[in-house]
């Protein structure tokens, strides 16, 4: 117990202590950003301690802190819904050779059409409401989901069911522990990408439809020609996938993906 | 049906065919209890469709299989093993399908393991970390962490080299004596069904099913390299029955 304890910390400790590298990589980010701020000056682009300080001040009024919920809410449930809906499906139709062949084209199609063009639709759909806001996320990232979790369980390792029958698991037990443990190891990186897409849509259409949040909060600062606020909201938004990634998405993933870990040789470790 | 008790394995007019061409037609097959049986035969003949098919895995054509073990465990050419898992919680796994608790399954894995001399520092390993050999012996003790009365070797040991395929049938051998349980063994090494079985069935795709068997008279304690060796060179060179055993063409057959 107090060995699986100590393991758990370990990791734990490891996790932050990679944050280093994150940070160093911010770090590098900012010398070129601030690199273009003396190039262009103060108007174009503000220097990264500008931005900062304006982000700051933003974040002391309770209005920021409102908006950056109702648009992290519905991402965050856009999200949910894909993560949902695209892991269900996509393990339903997976399973099918004949569902995947029908499927493909399909994706095709809803990949293939804008996402602003879906913002459109949805617009005359369902008015400026939250409707529309999460119709444009999951149409956005359904697919990618939907069509990783499929292609894993047609990849799914056969020979390892049949050792499963052989040792005598139903079809649901087979499921449990052999297809969906496979199906995890491209569920999670697809879902660290659509977390993306979703906030990024997400803003998107509240900047279009005129919905209450950082989209219209970004469309202001535009008409004001505040390019400090701008890039702060924009700031904001990012620090908000940064939280939900490396809070949520991540941490289940290494929990799954231990195995792959203990494989890698120690440079690449470490 | 004092007979009837006796019999760990019993297959029946059994029939298979991929894509209509016919591999088995009409085989029928005894194993006794404690007993060993190895099936071999050149690739292609069938050995494998019909280990599967006595182990459930496939349904066959035609005929019926009539298991009188209570449990069995299965050994496959690859270890097949689940690589997300550690080696103690792959050898626990037959024990999490079956709904035994957390705990015993662990004391129960490290007796199988103990059985097949799989280091206590190795089971918190998984698969890429282990070697070919101990992924192997993981695979066994898997099989084993059942308390089988039947186990079926799908040419467990045939990707092996040669020094750790002698540890694994030593392995297997010591382990049958211990635990009692009877065996199909398929393989296409004739010393190595020499070594482990009591008794040889050959497959032949000419007739489509058994060919023949021949009881190995040699008692387990006495089967030396040279017993072995000598027993060996005496099915291929006098006896007909082994006579297309390595005649195979492969190009045929895929």
């Amino acid at each position: 117990m107090r060995r699986v304890v100590l393991d758990r910390m370990g990791r734990l400790g490891r996790f932050f202590w990679s944050g280093w590298v994150g940070v160093a990589g911010l770090a590098v980010f900012a010398a070129l950003w601030q690199q273009g701020h003396e190039a262009y000056g103060d108007f174009i682009l503000p220097s990264p301690i500008a931005t900062f300080a304006a982000t700051g001040a933003l974040l002391q009024s309770a209005e920021t802190w409102r908006l950056a919920w109702e648009t992290g809410a519905r991402a965050i449930q856009g999200f949910a819904l894909t993560a949902l809906l695209g892991g269900v499906l996509g393990l339903a139709v997976g399973y099918s050779a004949a569902a995947m062949r029908l499927a493909r084209p399909l994706l095709t199609i809803v990949m293939g059409v804008p996402p602003i063009a879906w913002i459109v639709l949805a617009m005359i759909w369902f008015g400026s409401s939250t409707g529309t806001v999460l119709t444009t996320t999951v149409v956005a990232s359904f697919p990618l989901v939907f069509a990783n979790v499929a292609e894993g369980v047609a990849t799914r390792d056969r020979a390892l069911e049949e050792m499963a029958r052989a040792f005598g698991a139903g079809p649901l037990q087979r499921l449990r522990t052999v297809v969906i443990r496979h199906v995890a190891g491209r569920y999670f990186p697809a879902l660290a990408v659509a977390l993306g897409s979703t906030f990024k849509v997400a803003v998107m259409a509240e900047l279009l439809a005129n919905i209450d949040g950082i989209g219209v909060a970004l469309a202001t600062s535009r008409a004001n020609l505040d390019v400090a606020q701008s890039i702060s909201w924009v700031v904001i938004i990012v620090a908000a996938i940064f939280i939900v990634e490396y809070g949520v998405v991540q941490p289940i993933r290494a929990e799954l993906e231990r195995w792959r870990e203990a494989a890698r040789p120690w440079g690449v470790k470490r | 049906m004092g007979g009837e008790a006796m019999t760990a394995l019993l297959l029946e007019g059994v029939a298979h065919a991929y894509f209509g061409r016919t591999v088995l037609d009409g085989v029928a097959l005894r194993v006794a209890e404690d007993e060993i049986v190895a099936l071999v035969g050149p690739s292609g003949c069938g050995k494998s469709t019909l280990v599967h098919i006595a182990a459930g895995l496939i349904e066959p054509l035609r005929g019926r299989v009539v298991a009188g073990y209570r449990r069995h465990g299965m050994i496959f050419q690859e270890p097949r093993l689940l690589p997300w898992a550690t080696a103690e919680d792959n050898i626990a796994y037959p024990l999490r399908l079956a709904g035994v608790a957390r705990g015993e399954r662990r004391e129960r894995a490290r007796r199988a393991a103990d059985l097949v001399s799989l280091d206590r520092r190795d089971l918190d390993k998984y698969p890429v970390e282990l070697s070919g050999g101990m992924r192997q012996r993981t695979a066994i003790a898997r099989a084993l962490v059942v308390e089988p009365d039947f186990v079926f070797f799908d040419e467990p040991f045939t990707a092996l080299d040669v020094a750790l395929k002698r540890q694994m049938q030593d392995l297997v051998i010591a382990a049958a004596r211990q635990a009692r349980f009877a065996g199909l063994f398929v393989t296409h090494d004739l010393a190595e069904a020499v070594r482990v079985s009591d008794r040889i069935v050959v497959l032949d795709e000419r007739v489509r099913g058994i060919a023949g068997e021949r009881f190995v008279g040699i008692a387990h304690g006495a089967r030396d390299d040279a017993a072995v060796f000598a027993a060996v060179q005496s099915y291929l060179k006098e006896d007909p029955l082994f006579r297309h055993l390595h005649e195979t063409d492969e190009r045929r057959v895929a």
